[in-house]
């Protein structure tokens, strides 16, 4: 289909650029593209007869990874014999 | 008002029946990372290419310690090992549990289509049984309109009858009432003329016809005398 229509696993390197020119920054645009998102991870590993850990795993996978940056500055910190 | 000749339900568009649930998720191996990764580094590095990557990846975040060594790694090895027993120790028997729940669900949302189709099915059967025995409706009109028939007829006979009887009662008082009239014209008639005759017999008359009557008496016995 058109560049503007297609997911972006499909895009190619090449047309990347402009691909990200022909989505909308709006915060309608961000918070369409946001549940987008979310319903098709939800309809792809969540909402199927027989799903497994995968589901929930990468979920608490991604919030450890995102926490660990958030406090990255934090544990950088840390001294040796003070819990962080 | 509601247009029947108006077809309902004619485009494709329907909110049911909703598509099933597909049957298994999208492929995640060692449960972290979507098999579409590696399908997407196949072409180039073939199988070992991502693990090349992540053991990379894992040894440049440790050396440049991006990723810190503290005590919370050691707690999150434990965890995870932890983890990991249990998910291959008791997975299969929550997924049975699970999938018990499902059938029960499933099963009492069928038994209750199966009923509303049974009831409506058997809607169906007694609406043609009432069609059929709407069309006996006919006979039962015919008989009834027979009958309020006959009905007429006899009210009409009876009516006649009476009118009838109500005629004859008239012309026969008139009847009766005429030969009285003349019953009495006739006695008062016999009466006046025995009056006037018995009034006309003189006392003269009177002794003579005795006496003729005595004569005959006489002459009568005297023949009977002679007979007996």
């Amino acid at each position: 289909g058109p560049l503007w229509e297609r997911p972006l696993l499909e895009v190619r390197l090449g047309e990347l650029h402009a691909w990200i020119s022909t989505c909308s920054f709006s915060p309608q645009g961000l918070l369409g593209a946001m549940q987008r998102a979310w319903s098709s991870y939800c309809a792809k590993y969540i909402h199927v007869k027989q799903g497994g850990p995968a589901g929930i795993s990468m979920l608490l996978a991604g919030y450890c990874l995102l926490s660990y940056g958030w406090n990255y500055q934090h544990l950088s910190k840390a001294s040796w014999g003070v819990s962080s | 008002v509601l247009h029947t000749t108006r077809p309902l339900h004619t485009t494709q568009q329907s909110l049911a029946p909703v598509p099933p649930l597909p049957e298994k998720g999208g492929e995640v191996r060692h449960g972290l990372i979507p098999e579409e990764f590696f399908q997407f580094l196949y072409p180039k590095t073939g199988v070992t290419g991502p693990y090349m990557l992540g053991t990379g990846l894992l040894l440049y975040l440790l050396s440049k310690e991006i990723y810190v060594v503290n005590h919370e790694t050691a707690a999150a090895a434990c965890i995870l090992t932890i983890i990991v027993y249990a998910i291959k120790k008791f997975g299969p028997q929550v997924a049975a549990f699970a999938d018990k729940l499902n059938e029960e669900k499933v099963a009492s949302a069928q038994a209750m289509k199966d009923e509303a189709m049974q009831t409506l099915q058997t809607a169906i059967e007694e609406e043609k049984k009432e069609q059929w025995r709407a069309e006996g409706h006919a006979y039962l009109f015919d008989a009834k309109r027979n009958n309020i028939a006959m009905l007429l007829e006899t009210n009409y006979r009876e009516r006649l009858l009476m009118v009838y009887n109500e005629v004859k009662k008239r012309l026969d008082y008139q009847v009766a009432k005429q030969n009285l009239k003349r019953q009495k014209e006739q006695d008062h008639m016999i009466q006046w003329v025995e009056k006037n005759v018995i009034q006309s017999i003189t006392p003269q008359q009177q002794k003579e016809s005795i006496a003729k009557c005595i004569l005959d008496l006489k002459a009568l016995s005297k023949s009977a005398h002679a007979a007996v």
